[in-house]
């Protein structure tokens, strides 16, 4: 190997601390971006494959009923390729042992056993016989939740009359990757359920024999889907349809993209962050080698070595420190995109996991690292290569110091010398100083931006469960009903308060934009579910006109005042235009509000109520559920602390797997650019520091003066660190807000406390290893050494 | 411009020799404005093929910066400087570098070891780039450290050290060995131990040896002793006896 090859080897094992600090930082940042695009390609790929395979439709509608002719006239629409009729219904179930209310969603499967749109994977067990009306095969999850297998039974009520079904198979569905019930926060395994039973059978049991009240179609290529929708909600506005809608409004499929989008925006800015670190870093490294190198740099350049061969040697250096931070950035990431995959897979139920990791993405990873390397280093190395030979002969000129401002007030006096030392150390490089407090609290920052999600979100629970809806339970009816329904209600031993309340799908248009939701009418002075402003002060719902949640009238554009036009898409559809008199605090969902009576009216409707909302004693609960499961108008019972504890249930393992990546990275920042600050300080300062030694300074107080620096730096970073991480974690809501949720941006006391001791732990564990170094000063050799 | 007192003493030796450098109205300033340095204040030289000659100057007297610019290391303000027919004042960077890289070897007060590499590699990292040069091990073998091949700088002493950079510095087969107070951080012992093996090479391998001190009593080893001050040359001497390295003492 060449001599010169040797060196370079040897000139990284010295300095293998600091390298390997940066080499971890930059693996930290290679394996953030890794993570998240290939946890984000795997998904869509599986997604993708997953519909292929198994035939997902693109354009989805309900209807009251049609006849079953009414398939050829929908498939005779110009674009559209295939269609699949079915007859689709929400049931209740009566689980043994479990005495909680569980809801399902029955889907017919063809009667020869094979859908040609949206078929399902059995995992286990086989698909129903059509004739069989007790035959089901049930959702995976729900099945892994209540430990179900093929052979169990349960119960079930369909359409009002009660039903003993067996299980006789397990599966999956491109349609119901996400299963989160209407009403729901997340999926919740083990009270909402898919089932899939023979169309004869359920077309029987729902009166639909000869006729569907679902149907799903795919289009051909090229073909502009919203012209379809629009054809096939004027066919079926006859049968009571309630307005089509494409693939990318199909709620499994929405939700995914979303989760694409939120990673996609992480992606751009955690590896940023390291990245940027790590470029700051190699900048004071290198800068700081050539310059310690100077007169080898002038040996060489003495023997006939160019400035090209100079350059070419520390960009050497620079290269392999980037390529091993890559390389192993490549592997961690890899590792932590599966893990990642596994995770969401709790949510997301595929069939199988595609794990994809692009060339491309690890191109990027490449090009992007080294690029930000030569950045930093490329100026500090030029100017070392291009140094004359003589001139790079002569030693550094001694650092120049000069009375700190602090000097000239009374304080001054008060300080040690060593005190002194520290600050005007600090003030003599107030760019590195600076730079070095960036960096730290970088990583304090981007340990906030990466855990302020948990408290975000404990928040947003409060808001929407606890402070707006008070309600024990809600019940949903089959179908609108009469309000003398709440008698019923009423009289249900346990039950303390009773409100009904109307729900009607609408679309809400506003010049050329407008948005598909629903519409809740509640009743005026009502208890339990309240409406906030923006201030999260409930406020009362006025008599006229229509509340949107903030959001929904961002998307609008509208704001109080404005003159909104209703599309109603349920019973007779009426269309009205409906004054907008406020906006309200909604972090999940949007929705419209109204008075009770005034959506009737709109509704042109006598006192119609689509469920209601109940407080119960909570000792009274078990047999509140028998009566409701047995109730017929009653389709269905969502639970309140039910939903919170599922919801915290589900989101526990990614949460904790991503507190814990976060800490481990913010935790490499923190070491890295502590460690290296502290090694490099100390290669500066061995000398006058040993100086001390010999004039009678304890290791104790030399340690004081070297570390106290970089405490001093790391303590007025951690405030900075505080005030970026709160900005990054406000970009990071508003960038990942939808019309599904907005996170609040709220960074609670305990995310600023952990960020901020993640950050003094890391710091006094470089400082500690460096104490080590300081403590064994060979004071005869650096004394040694010519300055 | 030369001092009047200049005592020029040649003989028939310059006559037979040929010029290896010609130095014309060598001028050099450092600085700018009030902070002006003349190193260099009109230097007229000529050295010859195969003559060790010293530098002899006090602290500051300009003999560095003559022997930075002879070796291509540093760039006139004014004058000319041509090794051989090669004029080094007008030449390019690329064009130094080259100068540097085959024809001139140089030995540094402070000797400018690589730490990180031993004896022979420090050694080696100027042959791999030389186009005739002798192997690594025989240099070290005229400087007398055959033995210390695989040590690193750390674990030689200054001696050795300095006489790796001279074995360093003759492993290209240099036409110029310029040696800038070769034993200025020596001990006399160990210094005379370096100043033999620069003796010999230019004894043996007709090196021209330019060696910079501000000892006179060195100076008694050379073939001529040019005398600077104030950056002009203030006398140039032929030593008609010459003592070895060995009679040195300081």
């Amino acid at each position: 190997m060449r001599a010169l090859h040797r060196k370079l080897w040897r000139d990284l094992w010295k300095m293998k601390g600091q390298a390997f600090a940066i080499i971890l930082v930059i693996v930290s940042g290679v394996a953030t971006f890794v993570m998240l695009i290939s946890t984000m390609d795997s998904l869509s790929l599986t997604r993708k494959r997953f519909y292929q395979d198994y035939g997902f439709a693109e354009v989805f509608a309900s209807l009251k009923r049609a006849p079953e002719s009414v398939k050829y006239r929908i498939a005779s629409i110009p674009g559209v390729d295939q269609v699949e009729t079915r007859v689709v219904a929400d049931v209740k179930l009566n689980i043994e042992g479990f005495n909680e209310p569980v809801t399902a969603k029955l889907v017919s499967v063809p009667d020869n056993g094979k859908p040609v749109l949206n078929r399902i994977y059995i995992k286990k067990g086989r698909m129903v016989e059509p004739w069989k009306d007790n035959e089901v095969v049930v959702s995976e999850a729900f099945a892994a939740a209540h430990r179900f297998s093929p052979g169990d039974r349960f119960g079930a009520v369909i359409n009002g009359r009660w039903k003993m079904l067996d299980i006789v198979g397990t599966a999956l569905s491109p349609e119901f990757i996400l299963q989160v019930r209407p009403g729901g926060i997340s999926p919740d395994f083990k009270r909402y359920a898919i089932l899939w039973m023979g169309r004869d059978a359920l077309g029987t049991a729902y009166n639909m024999k000869g006729a569907f009240n679902d149907v799903v179609l795919t289009v051909s290529s090229g073909v502009n889907t919203n012209d379809i929708l629009v054809q096939v909600d004027n066919l079926l506005n006859w049968y009571g349809g309630l307005g089509s809608y494409g693939r990318k409004d199909q709620v499994s499929h929405r939700f995914l993209t979303e989760e694409f989008r939120q990673l996609e925006t992480s992606s751009r800015i955690f590896p940023v962050i390291f990245i940027g670190v790590a470029t700051f870093l190699l900048h004071v490294v290198i800068s700081r080698t050539v310059g310690t190198q100077r007169e080898q740099i002038a040996g060489l350049k003495a023997f006939g070595y160019s400035n090209l061969d100079i350059g070419m040697h520390y960009v050497t250096m620079v290269l392999l420190i980037v390529l091993l931070g890559v390389a192993g950035g490549v592997v961690v990431g890899v590792w932590f995109g599966k893990s990642l995959g596994g995770v969401y897979m709790e949510f997301y139920r595929f069939p199988y996991l595609m794990y994809e990791l692009r060339p491309a993405v690890v191109i990027s990873a490449v090009w992007i690292s080294i690029a930000s390397g030569l950045v930093g280093t490329l100026h500090s190395v030029w100017k070392g290569a291009k140094l004359p030979p003589a001139e790079a002969m002569r030693p550094e000129p001694p650092a120049k110091y000069r009375k700190s401002v602090l000097e000239h007030i009374r304080l001054w006096r008060v300080l040690s010398q060593p005190t002194r030392i520290i600050i005007r150390n600090i003030e003599r490089r107030p760019m590195r100083s600076l730079l070095t407090i960036i960096g730290i609290s970088l990583s304090c920052a981007s340990m906030i931006a990466a855990t302020f999600f948990q408290g975000a979100v404990d928040f947003m629970v409060d808001v929407q469960f606890k402070r707006s809806q008070k309600e024990d339970m809600t019940v949903t009816f089959i179908e609108p009903t009469s309000r003398k329904a709440v008698y019923e209600l009423k009289g249900l031993r346990g039950v303390e308060h009773v409100e009904v309340f109307r729900s009607v799908p609408a679309r809400l248009r506003f010049q050329q934009r407008s948005y598909r939701t629903s519409i809740q009418g509640i009743e005026p002075g009502n208890r339990l579910h309240f409406l906030l402003d923006t201030d999260l002060k409930s406020i009362d719902l006025p008599p006229e006109g229509i509340v949107l949640a903030d959001y929904l009238g961002t998307i609008l554009g509208v704001k109080p005042g404005d003159m909104l036009t209703v599309e109603v898409l349920e019973s007779s559809k009426p269309l009205r235009q409906v004054p907008v008199v406020g906006l309200v605090k909604q972090y999940i969902g949007v929705m419209g509000y109204m008075d009770l009576s005034a959506l009737n009216r709109l509704m042109k409707e006598d006192r119609s109520v689509s469920g209601a909302y109940l407080s119960v004693d909570s000792l009274d609960r078990p047999e509140i559920y028998g009566k409701l499961v047995e109730m017929p108008r009653v389709a269905g019972t969502l639970v309140r602390e039910d939903e919170i504890r599922n919801f915290y249930e589900t989101q526990a393992e990614a949460l904790l797997f991503f507190t814990f990546v976060a800490t481990l990275l913010a935790g490499t920042i923190a070491f890295g650019v502590v460690y290296n600050s502290a090694r490099i300080a100390l290669s500066e300062r061995s000398r006058e520091l040993a100086s001390l030694r010999v004039l009678g300074y304890t290791r104790t107080e030399i340690s004081y003066i070297f570390l106290g620096e970089l405490a001093l730096l790391t303590l007025a970073a951690i405030p900075l660190g505080l005030l970026i991480g709160r900005g990054m974690s406000a970009y990071l809501a508003k960038a990942i807000e939808s019309d599904l949720f907005r996170i609040p941006v709220l960074v609670e006391p305990a995310t600023y406390s952990l960020a901020a001791t993640v950050v003094v732990v890391s710091a006094c564990l470089s400082g500690w290893i460096v104490r080590h170094r300081l403590d064994h000063l060979d004071l005869v050799a650096v004394l040694k050494t010519k300055e | 411009m030369n001092h009047p007192t200049v005592e020029l003493q040649t003989g028939p030796s310059e006559i037979d020799r040929k010029i290896v450098f010609k130095v014309k109205g060598l001028t050099k300033v450092y600085g700018m404005a009030e902070l002006e340095v003349h190193a260099l204040r009109g230097v007229d030289l000529e050295l010859y093929e195969g003559e060790l000659v010293v530098l002899l100057g006090p602290s500051g007297s300009g003999k560095s910066t003559l022997l930075n610019i002879l070796g291509g290391l540093d760039t006139a303000t004014d004058g000319r400087v041509t090794y051989r027919e090669k004029d080094l004042t007008k030449a390019t960077e690329k064009e130094l570098t080259e100068y540097r890289r085959f024809h001139v070897g140089f030995v540094f007060q402070f000797y400018n070891l690589i730490p990180s590499l031993t004896a022979l590699e420090n050694v080696a990292v100027v042959t791999e780039i030389s186009k005739n040069p002798m192997k690594p091990a025989d240099a070290l073998a005229i400087v007398g450290l055959g033995e210390r091949l695989n040590h690193f700088p750390a674990q030689l002493s200054g001696g050795e050290q300095q006489r790796v950079a001279i074995a360093r510095a003759v492993s290209k087969n240099p036409e110029v060995l310029l040696c800038d107070e070769p034993t200025g951080a020596l001990d006399s012992a160990t210094g005379v131990v370096v100043l033999e093996a620069l003796h010999r090479i230019n004894h043996e391998l007709g090196t021209t040896t330019v060696i910079i001190t501000h000892n006179a009593d060195i100076a008694k080893m050379s073939d001529r002793v040019i005398s600077i001050s104030n950056g002009l040359i203030s006398k140039v001497t032929r030593n008609t006896v010459k003592i070895q390295p060995r009679e040195i003492h300081w």
